[in-house]
């Protein structure tokens, strides 16, 4: 992406030639008949009803922080190991319980965040080494194990937390209201949950981008096979980033049912939210789980708040759109 | 360059058409021969005049030369070979022999299921592109078929006369399962799941949440089959030997599909879809066709599914039901349409009977895991269980005989 406006700034210097201005008037197009609607419908809503827009834009937010945390996870895994880990949204759900079974027992919240993330990177970890190891290239199959896995991690916890909602109980002054111009007031929770998936994006950029592990990562990502030819040892670099991806969807387990609830059913919400989210931003890229996620929770919390009972349809739209468009994802190459 | 593409066409064909035994040896021969007819004619730089009996004797290799031999049975009737007669009277007969319970819970469903099943069985053994969506295209046909028809959901239900309703239906989950095919074939391989997973979930969502067409969470309940010629389609017997009609047709389909020449420029999409492009074939059109056609035999599934359960609810199409077709397909094998079958009837037999052997509510757990294992030890499922043990009974057999060791198309089972 970065790419093509430096190129774009590039050229527009000089003369365009015939075929990169079709292109442009191409894309001019796409962004007027999408941009157009989007924007006389966001302008209408926010003359007619400011606090429910807002409050929508805040909620749209407060996904989109959930989204990303899970989709990321499941992003860096398939764009590194080529592994569709269907068992994604199983782990967030068996992350969640975790912590709520540590945090119930030790009464600390903190505790709970750990444990879901702890709890999911070593299975993780122990999924990589003991099983997909020794797939290695076969994609399919892979991606059969992981559905095997999440049927039968979804049956176990329906056995052992039965059919209850879980909530959690987060330390007092993170529980509040926060007061804000137009909304009125707005849960503390979920804005620090916004703050933080922004941290932690950062966090991840910067883990990505500037440690020596990350730059295998990111190599890996590119060329699996040339990251293994320069003498790195991948097999420790997959175990890592699956370790991490599976910890980040028990993390946001944790956070995510302290902002909504636990409840079974769950694990496929977020699953179809990661697929959703990485088919838009593009597969293997974080700054495209970004976009797709605030893309996705937007649509969803529009969807629901404007349309009821059509919610989904924005959600599918978008990511039909994208395929029609743009097969490999916003940010996606 | 279409001559080229005719001789290896009919060539691979002539090979394939002519092995009838052993469904996954022939695949696995008409690839060689398809290979070997694609450097043969580069060699001869593509000689026009080149007649597909000259391509069959020129890649005459041994394992061609035997599969040429090996299907000339002597006992075929019709083109069958007798085991299939076989197989046929004892679906005939079956129900007059087993209890309405066995009649229309284990094989009429086994059936429906199967038929859904091959659906995905086609798409991923022929064209390498595994659909999670056809159960979604199976549900999108029952919800059409109760919307056109008749529900006891009066204010949406259209009341339109069963043909009609259930033609209609059809051919809108056909174009639906294109459409379907159309935005998973924009990307490559692995993809192709994603996407198909995401398309079945939202599905399941927008069924759920929506209520002015798709009746929300109750969805639609009594919507029976109709009575034509007299007979209440929905007793056993009756729906056993519509599920088994539909069933027959649609496992002769597949079949013949995949000897036709675009069952055959399929399977070299899958192998190679590369090399079938730089041939000349068009391998977007080739896949969204063959998404549409899986999307037609799922839509058959689905109008029987609807009748099956005489309702249509979100979870029929839920991410579980969207999963165990996948289960199915591959706890059979999905590298001979019959798979799809012997899935659905394990499936079904493990659902009604595996709660004897566990707790009524832990079936999943049950299917996962044995999901799991077929998975991990058994990739091409029991059909591939099946072929590994009788080769492996072969060679212990042959090498006992102090024969050479051959791959498992013998002379035997004809």
């Amino acid at each position: 992406m970065m790419a093509t406006t430096r190129a774009l700034g590039a050229v527009a210097a000089e003369p365009l030639s015939p075929s990169a201005r079709r292109r442009r008037i191409r894309q001019a197009v796409i962004t007027a008949v999408i941009g157009i609607p989007v924007l006389v419908f966001m302008v209408a809503a926010l003359v007619d009803n400011p606090r429910l827009f807002l409050t929508t834009l805040l909620n749209g937010l407060t996904l989109a922080s959930l989204y990303f945390l899970v989709a990321s996870g499941f992003t860096l895994v398939f764009g590194l190991m080529r592994n569709v880990n269907l068992a994604h949204g199983s782990l967030y759900l068996l992350g969640a319980y975790l912590g709520w079974v540590v945090g119930d027992a030790t009464g600390s919240w903190l505790m709970a965040v750990a444990t879901g993330f702890l709890s999911t990177a070593l299975l993780g970890l122990i999924l990589q080494v003991a099983v997909f190891r020794f797939m290695q290239g076969q994609d399919l199959r892979q991606t059969m194990v992981t559905i095997g896995i999440s049927i039968v991690l979804a049956d176990l916890m329906l056995w052992a937390f039965g059919g209850e909602v879980y909530i959690f109980d987060p330390p007092e002054w993170m529980y509040g209201s926060t007061k804000l111009p137009v909304v009125m007031a707005y849960s503390t929770f979920r804005l620090l949950l916004f703050v933080s998936s922004v941290v932690i994006g950062i966090l991840l950029w910067l883990f990505l981008n500037r440690t020596r592990v990350g730059m295998m990562i990111r190599a890996g990502v590119d060329d699996r096979t040339m990251l293994s030819a320069s003498g790195v040892n991948v097999q420790l670099i997959f175990a890592i980033t699956f370790a991490i991806g599976a910890g980040m969807a028990g993390f946001a387990g944790v956070v995510g049912g302290t902002a909504l609830s636990i409840a079974p059913g769950e694990d496929t919400r977020y699953l179809l939210a990661s697929l959703m989210v990485v088919i838009v931003g593009g597969m293997g890229s974080v700054p495209g789980a970004a976009v797709g996620a605030l893309l996705i929770g937007m649509a969803e919390q529009f969807g629901i708040a404007y349309a009821p009972t059509y919610g989904i349809v924005f959600t599918f739209v978008i990511m039909v759109l994208t395929l029609a468009l743009r097969p490999q994802g916003l940010m996606g190459r | 360059m279409a001559d080229w593409r005719k001789a290896m066409n009919s060539g691979a064909r002539r090979a394939s058409g002519g092995v009838d035994g052993r469904a996954l040896m022939r695949e696995a021969s008409a690839q060689r021969v398809r290979d070997a007819a694609v450097v043969q004619l580069r060699r001869d730089g593509g000689s026009a005049a080149m007649k597909p009996a000259a391509t069959s004797a020129t890649v005459g290799t041994t394992s061609l030369a035997r599969s040429a031999a090996a299907p000339m049975g002597s006992s075929r009737l019709l083109g069958l070979a007798g085991r299939h007669w076989l197989v046929l009277a004892v679906l005939l007969l079956y129900p007059w022999a087993a209890t309405p319970f066995f009649t229309f819970q284990i094989a009429g469903q086994a059936l429906t299921l199967g038929i859904i099943a091959l659906s995905l069985a086609f798409l991923a053994g022929y064209g390498g592109m595994v659909s999670l969506a056809q159960m979604t295209i199976a549900g999108f046909t029952g919800y059409g078929v109760a919307i056109f028809g008749t529900s006891s959901v009066s204010a949406i239900s259209l009341g339109w006369p069963w043909w009609l309703a259930v033609l209609v239906a059809i051919f809108l989950a056909t174009i639906f399962a294109t459409f379907i095919g159309w935005l998973s074939v924009r990307t490559e391989g692995i993809y192709t799941i994603m996407i198909t997973l995401a398309i079945g979930v939202a599905f399941y969502y927008l069924v759920q949440q929506n209520y002015t067409i798709f009746n929300g969470f109750q969805g639609f309940s009594g919507v029976n089959p109709p009575k034509v010629f007299g007979i209440a389609w929905h007793d056993p017997m009756p729906y056993y030997y519509l599920a088994l009609a539909c069933a027959l047709a649609a496992y002769g389909f597949v079949k013949y599909l995949i000897r036709s020449p675009f069952g055959i420029a399929l399977q070299g999409i899958r192998d190679n879809a590369r090399r079938m492009n730089s041939l000349g074939f068009n391998v977007t059109a080739h896949r969204i066709a063959a998404h549409m056609v899986a999307g037609f035999i799922a839509a058959v599934g689905g109008v029987l599914l609807v009748w099956y359960n005489t309702l249509i609810t979100p979870g029929i199409v839920g991410t579980t039901s969207v999963i165990n077709i996948l289960i199915i397909a591959v706890l059979g094998g999905m590298g001979h349409p019959i798979g799809a079958f012997i899935g659905s009837i394990v499936f079904v037999l493990l659902q009604n009977f595996a709660i004897d052997l566990v707790d009524r509510e832990r079936f999943n757990l049950v299917i996962g895991g044995v999901f799991l294992l077929i998975v991990l030890f058994s990739p091409d499922g029991l059909l591939g269980l099946y072929r590994r043990l009788r080769q492996r009974i072969q060679r212990g057999t042959k090498a006992g005989a102090g024969a050479s060791p051959t791959p498992s198309r013998g002379g035997h089972g004809h």
